[in-house]
């Protein structure tokens, strides 16, 4: 028993103390590899930590937001110039995981987690990511396509352009348990409109992949149409499309197949 | 493997304590500093009842890399008291029946005073909104809820 805890004052000397052990985990709010070590992960045989105050700055006073990789969900909300991610915020966990839970470590919670990361991923947020050989930005999509193989990389922060209303940014989980529980499934959809019509739609899902994914084919629905009836049906029918849900506690594949339709007619709709 | 030096404010006093690399906080405070009112549940973060209180805010101690609290400020349920006399909100929860098998009281607790240390006079949604990180299995939560109402309110039993 005991892991080796190696704290470092930079992001970029725990970058590389990560990037060197594959048996390092970075420990950023505590919530998913204080967890692995509580149920006995022997994989796992180094702790790194970074006091670094970047990472757990927010920067959310222009169009582009940008979010350390240690904020917490509790400094979201804290935050009145991030009310467009409050509500994928307020919908994880209680109180106190929101006081621990970070930003950057959801990018790596697996399901029934990962929530406030299906809002990232519908905002086609940019993650910054710092390797052995150095800093780099990934845009988020190809970053969770490649998540088991990020174990070696520190999340130094995400950032994304602001939605231009709160009518264009829309975020719905549904759990078992109000208000706390893991998704079910979990939907984000960002609609830029430009005259009148939608222009780079983003829809993202949780819970229905193994990772956060875009619903591409809904995407495509929507895209340069008005957002009436006859679009979001055709959008909520293609709902499923390239989605490979599994069976959990929380519900089988074919139930989420069966509702995620469903729930982003509602979304789409803005229906409660 | 070495132990780990660490030193911080436990209920107001200062404690220095040798943990294992890995350690969490519940474990440093119930089997080395033999405070046994934060309480082990899952281990996941699921059930809050190993809430504490650090630097105010509350977290959840068994996923609290111990040696994070180096220097900083825990309270647990034991620090509540005053004296010999319960606080208000002890005497709330026993006052509306809100402890039945107990386990989950130190938790709730401690959520509770989170929130009313920074909201005096919540409203029920927020009360609900406050321990929706803890779990009941006995009361079905309206008791407890009524509980911190009360004390909120000042409608506490001598």
């Amino acid at each position: 028993m005991g892991v080796t805890v190696k704290t470092f004052t930079s992001a970029s000397e725990a970058a590389g103390a990560l990037s060197t052990d594959r048996s390092a985990r970075y420990l950023g709010g505590g919530t998913l590899v204080m967890r692995a070590l509580n149920e006995g992960d022997v994989t796992i045989s180094t702790v790194v930590r970074a006091q670094d105050q970047a990472l757990t700055r927010i920067d959310a006073s222009g169009p582009r937001i940008t979010l350390g990789a240690g904020v917490t969900f509790a400094r979201v909300l804290a935050e009145r110039d991030l009310g467009f991610l409050h509500a994928p915020a307020r919908s994880i966990g209680g109180p106190a995981v929101r006081n621990m839970g970070t930003v950057g470590g959801n990018l790596f919670a697996p399901n029934p987690y990962g929530d406030f990361t299906v809002a990232l991923l519908a905002l086609d947020a940019t993650v910054a990511v710092q390797g052995g050989f150095g800093a780099r930005d990934i845009p988020i999509e190809e970053f969770l396509q490649a998540r088991d193989r990020q174990a070696g990389t520190l999340v130094l922060s995400v950032s994304c352009t602001r939605p231009a209303s709160s009518e264009a940014f829309r975020y719905r989980k549904i759990a078992r348990i109000k208000p706390k529980g893991g998704s079910v499934i979990t939907l984000a959809a960002h609609l830029p409109i430009s005259g009148g019509r939608i222009a780079g739609a983003r829809i993202a899902l949780g819970s229905m992949a193994p990772t956060q994914i875009r619903a591409r084919a809904a995407e495509r629905a929507l895209e340069g149409h008005s957002l009436d009836a006859a679009t979001i049906a055709a959008a909520a029918s293609a709902a499923t499309e390239g989605t490979s849900p599994s069976d959990n506690a929380l519900g089988s594949a074919w139930y989420r197949r069966e509702i995620v339709g469903v729930h982003l007619r509602r979304l789409l709709s803005g229906q409660e | 493997m070495s132990k780990i030096p660490l030193q911080f404010r436990h209920n107001g006093r200062d404690v220095a304590i040798f943990v294992d690399g890995g350690t969490n906080l519940l474990v440093a405070l119930r089997e080395l500093i033999g405070d046994m009112t934060p309480k082990f549940g899952c281990g996941q973060g699921g059930c809050g009842t190993c809430s504490v209180l650090i630097d105010g805010e509350l977290h959840l101690s068994c996923l609290t890399l111990a040696e994070t609290v180096a220097g900083r400020s825990v309270e647990t349920l034991d620090g509540m008291k005053q004296g010999p006399n319960l606080h208000p909100l002890q005497r709330a929860f026993a006052d509306n029946f809100a402890a039945q098998c107990g386990y989950c009281t130190p938790g709730m607790l401690m959520a509770a005073k989170a929130l009313l240390d920074r909201n005096p006079s919540p409203s029920r949604d927020e009360v609900i909104e406050a321990i929706s990180g803890n779990i009941c299995r006995c009361t079905g939560y309206e008791p407890i809820i009524n509980a911190i109402l009360a004390a909120a309110s000042g409608r506490v039993s001598a």
